[in-house]
C-alpha cells in the first residue's frame, strides 16, 4: 500500500503539500515526493487538482458488502432520570433532511423503561416511526446492554446512517457497536451532508486540535455511524404527523449486564444549561480576576444570559468546569453570545461559532475574534460593559 | 496482574498555529509528545503498581520514532514497553488499531506462563484526532468489559469499583469484574517527572519490545488502510464568516450603535 504520483500529470502546485497535515508531502525537482512519514490518511489524493496522486492498495481481498441493502436513518436517544437527553431531538432535525434526500425513514431508537406515555410528545419531533425497546434496568445505561440490543437491532433492520449524541454516554457504546458491526464510525461531527453522486454520508470534524475541519466518509461499509456534540443543531419545530411505534420487550435482569451500577453521585449545584441558552455572556482571560467575573454576571442578569468562559477561565478558577466552552468544552448556539476579553483560539470558536449573532469586546484590534464577530468593540470591556448594563437596562424599561 | 497502558504519539498541538496570511497550518517547531491524557493513565498504573504487585506494560502502534515516548514511559517508572510498528499498519483507523493493540495484548498474555488477571487503561481521548474511540473498540476486540471517562478507581483480586464520570454533576460508581478496561479523564491526577535514574535506565538498557504484523500473525484485511471503514475525502480550514462590522466612536456611541443593531437582528 502507498501513496503514488503521476509524474507525467504532477504540475508541481503544491495543493498537495498544504493539504498534508502530517508535513509528508514535499515538493522535489517541481514534482510532488511522498516522504516515509505519511499516514496514507488520502487527504492529498482530493486536494490534488491534477488527478495526478492516488492510492495503491494492494490485492487484497475484503469482504465486499451491498450497501443498496441497507436503508433509512436511525436518531439513537440516551436519557438521565426519565428524560431524553436533547442532543436526541437536535438530530432528528438533521436526520429528517438526510432522510428526505435519500427518501427514506427516520426513525428514533429508545431503549428505556418509562416512556410508554411519553412517545406521543417525542413523536411530534418529525420521525416516521418510534422503536421503543422496553425493560425495566433499562431506566439506567448499562453499556454492555446497549451495545448487545443496539447491534441486534441494527442487523434486523439494515439502517444505512446512524447517529448518536457525542456526550459520555454515546462515546461510550457507539465505538463498540461499530467495532462489533464493523462499521465506520466518526466522532463529534460538526457537519453532516449527502454526496448527492455516490449518497454516501460526508461527515465533517474538527481535528488536530480544531485548528482543521476533516470530511470523512466510509463508503464500503453500512451502517454509516457519527457522533454529534450537544448544540450543533437546533431542536426542530413540531410538526403534527402519523409515527409508528414499534415497542419490543426485552427480558433482561441485573446479571445480564457485566457492570453493576453502585450508586450515582449528584453533585447538585445550579445545574449550568449553556448548552441550551439563548444568550450567553462569555468572559477570558481579559477580564483578569475572579472577582471581576462580576461585571460579567451583572451584564448576563439583565440580558437573562448563561455565564461561561475560555479554559484559561476554568485553569485558573475563576469560573467553574462546567462553564467551559469549546472543543474540550460545551459547544453553544444561542441567539446572542458577547465575548468579553477572549482572544478567539480556534479551540473556543468551534464552541459557539454557530451561535446566530457573535459580538466581541476586546482591546486588541488584531484579536482573532474580530475574524468570527458579527459585531466588535475595540475597547477595554471594564468601561464598555458598565455602559451596555446601562443601556439594556434602560431599553429593558422601554418594552 | 498486569496493567497494560495505551499510549499515542501525537503532535504537540498546542503549539500549532494557523498563518492568517496563507490560512495553512505552521508545521515549523511542533514536537511530536506522549499524548497528555495518556500519561494520566501511565501515572495510575504506576500508582496501581507501587500498591499491589502488578507488571505495568506500555503500548503503542507507530512509526519507528514512537520509541520515543515508550522512552518516558520507562523512565515514569513502566516496567516493559512494546512498539507495534510496521508500514501494513498505516492509514490505520480506529477499528485497525484497535484489533493490532488486541492482537499484541493477546500475544504478551499467551506468552506470561500463568493464569494473570489483567487491567487495561488507556487515555480518554488524544489531542491529535481526537476520537476516543480506540477504547471502547479495544475492549469489544478482547471481549472484555469497558468503562469509560474514569476519575477514580479501586483495584482488588478479581474486580474493579470505578468513578465515572457521565454528566457534569453527576457520577456513576460501577464494579465490574477483571479483565477490563477503563479510559481515564485527564486532571485526575499529576503524572510524575521521569527521575535522572528512570531516564538513565530507560536508555541504557534499551529494551524496547518490537511487533509487527508478521509476529502478531495479523489477518492483513484488518490492519492499516484496509483494515480501516472510514476515509478521509477533505482537509480544510474552518471559514470565518464573521460579517466583522467593527463599531467605531466612543464608549457611549458603540454601545448605542450595537443596541440598533441588535434590535435590528430582532435579538432583543
Ligand atoms: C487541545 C486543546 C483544547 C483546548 N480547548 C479549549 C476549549 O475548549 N475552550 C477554550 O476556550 N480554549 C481551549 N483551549 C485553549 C485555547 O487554545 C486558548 O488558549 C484559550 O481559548 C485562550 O483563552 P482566552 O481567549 O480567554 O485568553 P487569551 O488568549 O489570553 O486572550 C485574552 C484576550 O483578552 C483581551 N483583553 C485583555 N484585557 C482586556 C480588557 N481589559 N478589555 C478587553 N479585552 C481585554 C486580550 O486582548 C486578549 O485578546 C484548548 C487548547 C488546546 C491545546
Amino acid at each position: 500500500m502507498s501513496i503514488k504520483i503521476d509524474h507525467e500529470l504532477c504540475t508541481g502546485c503544491a495543493s498537495c503539500v498544504e493539504s498534508c497535515m502530517y508535513g509528508a508531502i514535499e515538493l522535489n525537482n517541481n514534482i510532488a515526493k511522498v516522504l516515509p512519514n505519511c499516514t496514507l490518511c488520502g487527504a492529498c489524493i482530493e486536494a490534488c487538482p491534477e488527478e495526478a496522486i492516488s492510492l495503491e492498495r494492494g490485492d487484497i481481498k475484503t469482504k465486499k458488502i451491498d450497501i443498496s441493502q441497507y436503508k433509512g436513518v436511525w436518531v439513537i436517544a440516551e436519557h438521565y432520570k426519565n428524560k431524553i437527553h436533547n442532543v436526541a431531538f437536535q438530530l432528528l432535525r438533521k436526520g429528517r433532511e438526510l432522510a428526505d434526500l435519500l427518501q427514506v425513514n427516520l426513525t428514533l431508537v429508545i431503549l428505556g423503561a418509562n416512556f410508554d406515555d411519553k412517545l406521543e410528545e417525542f413523536s411530534q419531533y418529525g420521525m416516521d416511526e418510534i422503536l421503543y425497546v422496553r425493560a425495566p434496568i433499562l431506566k439506567d445505561y448499562y453499556s454492555d446492554l446497549y451495545v448487545k440490543v443496539i447491534s441486534e437491532l441494527v442487523v434486523q433492520n439494515n439502517p444505512e446512517i446512524i447517529l448518536i449524541g457525542a456526550t459520555p454516554t454515546g462515546r461510550d457504546f457507539a465505538p463498540r457497536i461499530a467495532k462489533r458491526l464493523n462499521a465506520g464510525l466518526t466522532a463529534d461531527c460538526t457537519g453532516l451532508e449527502i454526496n448527492p453522486e455516490t449518497k454516501n454520508l460526508l461527515q465533517t470534524r474538527p481535528t488536530y486540535g480544531g485548528n482543521i475541519l476533516a470530511t470523512i466518509q466510509t463508503p464500503s461499509s453500512r451502517p454509516q455511524m457519527a457522533t454529534v456534540r450537544p448544540g450543533i443543531f437546533k431542536i426542530p419545530e413540531k410538526v403534527q404527523k402519523d409515527v409508528k411505534i414499534r415497542t419490543i420487550e426485552y427480558q433482561f435482569k441485573e446479571k445480564d449486564s457485566v457492570t453493576k451500577i453502585v450508586k450515582v453521585i449528584s453533585k447538585t449545584k445550579n445545574t449550568v444549561n449553556l448548552e441550551d441558552a439563548k444568550y450567553i455572556v462569555a468572559g477570558g482571560r481579559g477580564v483578569g480576576s475572579k472577582e471581576n467575573f462580576k461585571l460579567l454576571k451583572d451584564l448576563a442578569n439583565v440580558l437573562g444570559a448563561e455565564l461561561g468562559g475560555s479554559r484559561i477561565t476554568i485553569e485558573l478558577n475563576w469560573l467553574d468546569p462546567d462553564r467551559q466552552i469549546g472543543q474540550t468544552g460545551k459547544t453553544v448556539n444561542p441567539k446572542l453570545y458577547i465575548a468579553c476579553g477572549i482572544s478567539g483560539a480556534i479551540q473556543h470558536i468551534v464552541g459557539m461559532q454557530n451561535s446566530d449573532i457573535i459580538v466581541a469586546i476586546n482591546k486588541d484590534p488584531n484579536a482573532p475574534i474580530f475574524h468570527w464577530a458579527h459585531y466588535g468593540i475595540i475597547g477595554d470591556l471594564n468601561e464598555i460593559i458598565p455602559i451596555l448594563i446601562q443601556e439594556f437596562k434602560k431599553l429593558k424599561s422601554e418594552e | 496482574m498486569k496493567i497494560f497502558v495505551c499510549t499515542k504519539q501525537v503532535p504537540g498541538i498546542s503549539e500549532v498555529k494557523i498563518d492568517p496570511k496563507t490560512n495553512t497550518l505552521i508545521r515549523e517547531g511542533v514536537e511530536s509528545i506522549l499524548n497528555p491524557n495518556d500519561r494520566n493513565a501511565l501515572e495510575m498504573a504506576l500508582v496501581l503498581k507501587e500498591e499491589q504487585k502488578a507488571e505495568v506494560i506500555a503500548l503503542t502502534m507507530g512509526p519507528p520514532q514512537a520509541e520515543e515516548i515508550l522512552r518516558e514511559a520507562l523512565a515514569m517508572g513502566v516496567d516493559k514497553v512494546v512498539l507495534l510498528s510496521d508500514r501494513a499498519f498505516a492509514g490505520a483507523d480506529t477499528l485497525a488499531t484497535s484489533y493490532t493493540l488486541a492482537l499484541a495484548i493477546k500475544k504478551i498474555l499467551k506468552e506470561s506462563d500463568s493464569e494473570e488477571n489483567y487491567l487495561i487503561i488507556c487515555g480518554s481521548q488524544a489531542v491529535d484526532g481526537d476520537t476516543g474511540q480506540v477504547p471502547p473498540e479495544l475492549a469489544e476486540e478482547l471481549g472484555i468489559p469497558q468503562i469509560t471517562y474514569v476519575q477514580k478507581l479501586e483495584l482488588s483480586e478479581d474486580k474493579i469499583v470505578v468513578e465515572r464520570k457521565f454528566r457534569a454533576t453527576e457520577i456513576v460508581v460501577i464494579e465490574t469484574k477483571l479483565p477490563a478496561l477503563i479510559s481515564v479523564l485527564t486532571d485526575i491526577n499529576k503524572p510524575r517527572f521521569p527521575t535522572m535514574m528512570g531516564i538513565m535506565k530507560a536508555y541504557e538498557n534499551s529494551n524496547v519490545i518490537y511487533f509487527d504484523s508478521k509476529n502478531l500473525n495479523a489477518d492483513i484485511s484488518k490492519i492499516g488502510l484496509n483494515g480501516s471503514m472510514t476515509e478521509v475525502k477533505k482537509i480544510f480550514f474552518p471559514e470565518r464568516n464573521g460579517k466583522r462590522i467593527i463599531l467605531e466612536g466612543s464608549p457611549e456611541e458603540v454601545v448605542k450603535k450595537l443596541c440598533h443593531h441588535l434590535q435590528e437582528d430582532k435579538i432583543l
